[in-house]
């Protein structure tokens, strides 16, 4: 099909959908380069829709890494809501690309972002729509080479036989690889097996179709043997040695969408070790921008894009090493602008006030978000968010004296040896944090509880522990509906039944594939969105396939099972796993590595790369050898 | 561009003035807004060629070095023609626009003649029953002129449309197509003039 028959089609579709902005592209800062004048045409996928996938950050990285390259082109693509997809079949109309309205199917290269597990049924939508064959096994030299990446992909499996190669870790040196080896391989005109033997040699890369899957007798997996000389075993994850120039020329839409901002990632990685975060796990070592980096991006964005909002991201905002510099520095610098400066994820402490107050200036003061996670300090010791209940209430106090009314609390149920007292605790914390609240400025204080359920994902040190059935989720939110309640509360939950499928997602082997593949076709998709998820579905998928859900998500996992990403390398050993997990059964608690290593595995295993780099480029602290060897005794099953 | 709404549109502007590097002015308060104003709100999918927009600036600048700075700074989709200062105790640009004039393009396959009568026919009636969203309303008072021409972009035949366009009394170009008997989606439609009693330009202050 044409260009100009896609847009035919179009011109007939759009006014009949709603918000048509999402399909049309021609934005400010798009990137349209001349289809036949470049060699290699990649489609990168957000699978969601154009409001959730524009503020996508590692997408828009890619897409200005690979269309600075002279003989590549990168555009846009976005799952179409609903309404948008029936006209779509309706009219035959296949997926296609937002800047030069080509075909996915034409590409060369499709790159798809899974920063979430439930996003997976949209996947192999999106597949559908643009008219690749879903499995990998189908596909042929005339399809697009099929790639993933993001925090999801660090377990590949339940999606394994739907992507040709998955890029483990971080994108940003991987794409420039697979983008020169898919240019070499068009070159020579060999067989598509060649291309992905030559994709799996190249570091970060993991294309399943060179790996088998043994099971046991018990159906648990006993180990992934490589079918293939080019196929590494583990595969190890990819990482940059220091953060690249911020991207700073963002795509400015002609409609709102869910972050409307410049989002500028200050910092990548977590020292903190929170035992429950898998970002904190996966994105290790710590890396850090200047101040005078991150003021230049701000400014170059602002100029490029006009946004409203800043963003300064990253996974703990109060632990970058300049953050009181270069806060200061943002306020002063670009007071008088009207423009917003958000600075998320910050730890419970008083400066945390400072920092805010210094950002928001006089501009209205809605909510003051933290996250204790739980609410006991025994329960905080056990997820190793050390955090005193007294140091809470002081930052609480002192919040709501600088002017904010509403404080919302983060929590999670379900975590491990959770007791329902724990859970109730949650109730007497936010009733405890509002009366604060009322003795600084009264009636007008708020606590906004959202209380979330605990999944144990792979590669952090709970990843052997089970999940909370749904009737203990039940239990434990009935309680909390029950004692969370009265003036100036509100209390936020998940449904147990979301947090099941997320829960076999993460946590499934390659098997999972098939399960995916019937819930599609029975018409799950949107998982992410309350009113479309299909539960019943997922059953019958289940069913189908002879698989028993809980047997992934409420069987707690000895510590010797093999798991079913155990080949995938994420630096962290999975020996400093199983002592954390210990640590944490014994509610001993780490202090923030960047203090003090606890050889969780990374220096030594991208030593040297980091000789390639010296100087403090990783916060971890320097590691003198030998270190003094203690002995511990790791029990199989723990008690 | 033409799908993007008012609200949105706003936005767009504010952006556009931030990026131009101009000091818009804003309102005071705890949730500042820009102060900018533009005409009555283009129905979403259509384009037009004779927006307004009132705004204010912090410091004063020629109107000619903002609109220079603003057509540099545009988005695609919108481009800039004419910057004036204007009084700063004018009427809203809302309450000032009267009556709007829209040219819907028809699609080819029809001619004058077979859109003749049901123009003549909505002319000719006293009042017409509609609903739109749930709501009953009569259309007739709403079009003020309604005249086919032939020959227009393509060769196509196209609806000359003027529609009140005041407070409670808006008339919208895809309810008289609809009325005609024609589908707004295949018809393209572009506003072509903001008709304003005592007639003024467009304008910057």
């Amino acid at each position: 099909m044409l260009v100009e028959e896609v847009e035919r089609k179009l011109e007939r579709i759009l006014p009949r959908v709603a918000k048509p902005g999402r399909y049309t592209g021609g934005e400010l800062n798009q990137i349209l380069k001349d289809w036949d004048r470049v060699d290699i045409h990649v489609a990168l996928a957000f699978p969601d829709i154009y409001d959730l996938g524009m503020s996508n950050l590692g997408l828009t990285i890619l897409y200005d890494i690979l269309n600075q390259r002279e003989n590549t082109l990168a555009e846009r693509v976005y799952l179409p809501w609903i309404d948008m997809e029936a006209a779509m079949r309706e009219h035959e109309l296949p997926l296609y690309s937002l800047e030069s309205k080509h075909l996915v199917r034409n590409f060369d290269l499709l790159g798809i972002s899974l920063p979430y597990e439930t996003l997976y049924t949209n996947t192999l939508n999106l597949l559908d729509l643009a008219g690749i064959p879903l499995l990998s096994s189908d596909r042929t030299e005339n399809d697009p080479l099929v790639i993933a990446g993001g925090h999801a992909a660090h377990n590949p499996e339940p999606m394994a036989d739907f992507i040709d190669a998955f890029v483990i870790g971080e994108g940003e040196e991987a794409i420039v690889e697979i983008v020169e080896a898919l240019q070499a391989w068009k070159n020579k005109g060999t067989s598509r097996s060649s291309l992905l033997r030559e994709l799996a040699d190249l570091w970060g890369v993991y294309v399943p179709s060179l790996y088998r899957v043994h099971y046991t007798d018990v159906g648990t997996v006993s180990h992934t043997e490589s079918i293939d000389a080019a196929a590494h075993l583990p595969v190890i994850k990819r990482i940059v040695p220091r953060l690249g120039q911020p991207v700073t020329r963002f795509i400015v839409p002609y409609i709102d969408i869910t972050h409307n901002r410049i989002p500028i990632e200050i910092m990548r990685g977590c020292t903190r070790g929170c035992r429950f975060c898998q970002a904190g796990m996966i994105t290790r070592p710590v890396r850090e921008r200047s101040v005078d980096q991150v003021l230049d991006a701000i400014e170059e964005g602002i100029r490029q894009t006009g946004f409203e909002e800043v963003g300064l991201l990253s996974l703990s905002s109060s632990d970058y090493d300049e953050i009181v510099p270069l806060v200061n520095a943002v306020s002063s610098r670009f007071a008088g602008q009207n423009i917003k400066v958000s600075l998320p994820s910050l730890r419970i402490e008083s400066v945390s006030v400072d920092l805010m107050d210094a950002l928001q200036g006089q501009s209205s003061r809605s909510g003051f978000t933290l996250a204790p996670e739980a609410a006991t300090e025994r329960m905080r010791e056990i997820i190793n968010k050390p955090v005193s209940t007294e140091q809470l209430l002081n930052t609480a106090r002192e919040i709501y004296s600088r002017g904010w009314k509403t404080i919302k609390l983060y929590f999670m149920i379900g975590h491990p040896s959770e007791t329902l007292e724990d859970v109730e605790a949650i109730a007497h914390l936010c009733k405890a944090v509002l009366a604060e609240g009322r003795s600084v400025i009264g009636k007008r204080a708020r606590v906004h509880a959202g209380v979330s359920t605990f999944v144990p994902k792979p590669h952090t040190p709970f990843q052997w522990v089970p999940c909370d059935t749904f009737e203990q989720i039940k239990a434990k939110q009935d309680l909390l509906r029950r004692e969370l309640r009265g003036q100036g509360l509100k209390l936020n939950w998940n449904d147990p039944r979301e947090t099941m499928l997320e829960a076999w997602l993460s946590r499934g082997d390659r098997r999972m594939g098939e399960v995916i593949y019937r819930a599609w076709q029975a018409g799950a998709r949107f998982d992410a969105w309350q009113e479309h998820f299909a539960y019943e579905a997922w059953m019958q998928a289940f069913d189908d396939v002879g698989l028993d859900p809980t047997f992934y998500t409420h069987r707690e996992r000895p510590i010797d099972e093999t798991l079913p990403w155990d080949h995938i390398d994420v630096g962290v050993k999975k020996k400093f796993l199983t002592e954390d997990y210990l640590w944490s059964l014994q509610g001993r608690t780490r202090v923030d590595c960047r203090e003090r290593c606890f050889a969780c595995g990374i220096l030594p295993k991208f030593a040297a790369l980091r000789r390639e780099h010296p100087g403090e480029i990783w916060e971890c602290p320097e590691v003198r050898s030998p270190a003094c060897k203690q002995t511990e005794t790791i029990p199989l099953v723990p008690a | 561009m033409r799908y993007t709404g008012h609200l949105d549109l706003q936005r767009t502007w504010e952006r556009t003035f931030r990026r131009a590097g101009l000091p818009l002015a804003y309102t005071q308060g705890y949730n500042p807004r820009p102060r900018l104003q533009l005409s009555p709100a283009l129905p979403l999918g259509c384009t037009s060629e004779c927006e307004l927009i009132d705004i204010w600036l912090e410091t004063p600048l020629a109107p000619n070095e903002i609109l220079t700075r603003l057509k540099d700074s545009a988005p695609p989709g919108i481009s800039l023609s004419d910057a004036q200062p204007v009084p700063a105790n004018d009427p809203a640009l809302q309450n000032q626009v009267t009556s709007v004039e829209y040219r819907a393009s028809l699609p080819d396959r029809l001619t004058e003649a077979d859109l003749h009568a049901s123009v003549e026919q909505l002319l000719q009636a006293d009042s017409i029953q509609r609903s739109r969203r749930g709501k009953s309303y009569d259309l007739r008072p709403l079009v003020e002129s309604l005249v086919l021409m032939s020959g227009g972009s393509a060769g196509r035949e196209s609806l000359e449309m003027t529609l009140a366009s005041r407070e409670g009394a808006t008339g919208r170009p895809e309810e008289v197509l609809l009325e005609l008997g024609l589908d707004p989606a295949e018809c393209l439609i572009q506003r072509t003039r903001l008709l304003r009693p005592p007639p003024q330009e467009s304008q910057a202050n």
